[in-house]
């Protein structure tokens, strides 16, 4: 019994030497996390979109757009959105919902015979920032809200 | 039977123009519960709204705009009998367009 458990323990460290390289990658990751590091994005989806959309742009942001929007959003599949601006001569509308997985929602290029007004209904995956970007001759104008998601939009 | 409602009403002067279509909206992320089976993305696409022969809105839309879209907008002036005209296309291709008459 003796001799069999004292090659039980040496069988055991040899196996252990033989495969400590895997060992030590799964002890000390960070030679491996560093890859992952570098794989993730640099922009958050909606400075990507927003970065796509505008070329870098500035935006400034306003208290000239009014977003009506339910603090609190009951089912997120249909959260209802109004959209008012004082701001003269808007061309166009961008709703961005940023952390939907396609954060640009609707672009609605308006012309000047209507106000500046939109209502449309929203589907929002979860708790997150609605923007809302109007474009006009003088630049680009942003307004935001935040809007509490008590169940995601992805179930339709 | 077409897809696109239209209503309009008219208040201070100005029209309020609104419109339900019924679409499913779907983006591709949604799976049959009976079939475990990713249901194909199904949205709109651009939606166009028509005052007689003049273009005064075109929306690009993606999927996070919820299944049967409704959307109201605020025509500053017009006269009865005006047409309103809206159509839409989507991701398949499929489109759609109804007329409406101020009144």
């Amino acid at each position: 019994m003796r001799g069999n458990r004292r090659k039980f323990m040496q069988q055991t460290l040899v196996l252990t030497a033989a495969s400590s390289p895997l060992f030590g990658a799964l002890l000390f990751p960070e030679a491996a996390g560093a890859e992952i590091a570098v794989a993730k994005p640099v922009l958050s989806l909606l400075e990507a979109g927003l970065k796509d959309l505008f070329n870098g742009a500035d935006l400034t942001e306003t208290d000239q757009i009014g977003i009506e929007i339910p603090i609190i959003a009951e089912n997120g599949a249909v959260v209802p959105l109004t959209i008012t601006s004082s701001l003269s001569q808007v061309k166009a509308i961008y709703i961005l919902v940023e952390k939907n997985p396609i954060p640009l929602s609707a672009k609605f290029v308006l012309a000047p015979e209507l106000e500046v007004f939109i209502s449309a209904r929203l589907k929002m995956a979860e708790t997150s920032d609605v923007w809302v970007i109007a474009e006009s001759d003088e630049g680009l104008f942003s307004a935001r809200k935040k809007v509490k998601v008590t169940i995601g939009g992805c179930g339709g | 039977m077409s897809t696109i409602k239209i209503r309009s009403k008219r208040s201070d002067g100005k029209i309020q123009i609104r419109t339900l279509i019924s679409h499913p909206m779907e983006h591709g992320r949604n799976r049959d519960k009976a079939t475990n089976q990713l249901i194909p993305a199904h949205f709109i696409k651009q939606l166009t709204v028509m005052h007689n022969d003049k273009i005064i809105v075109t929306a690009d839309l993606s999927a996070s705009i919820s299944k049967d879209p409704y959307f109201a907008f605020v025509l500053k002036s017009g006269e009865a009998g005006d047409k309103i005209t809206i159509s839409w296309v989507d991701n398949r291709g499929e489109h759609d367009s109804a007329t409406h008459e101020l009144k």
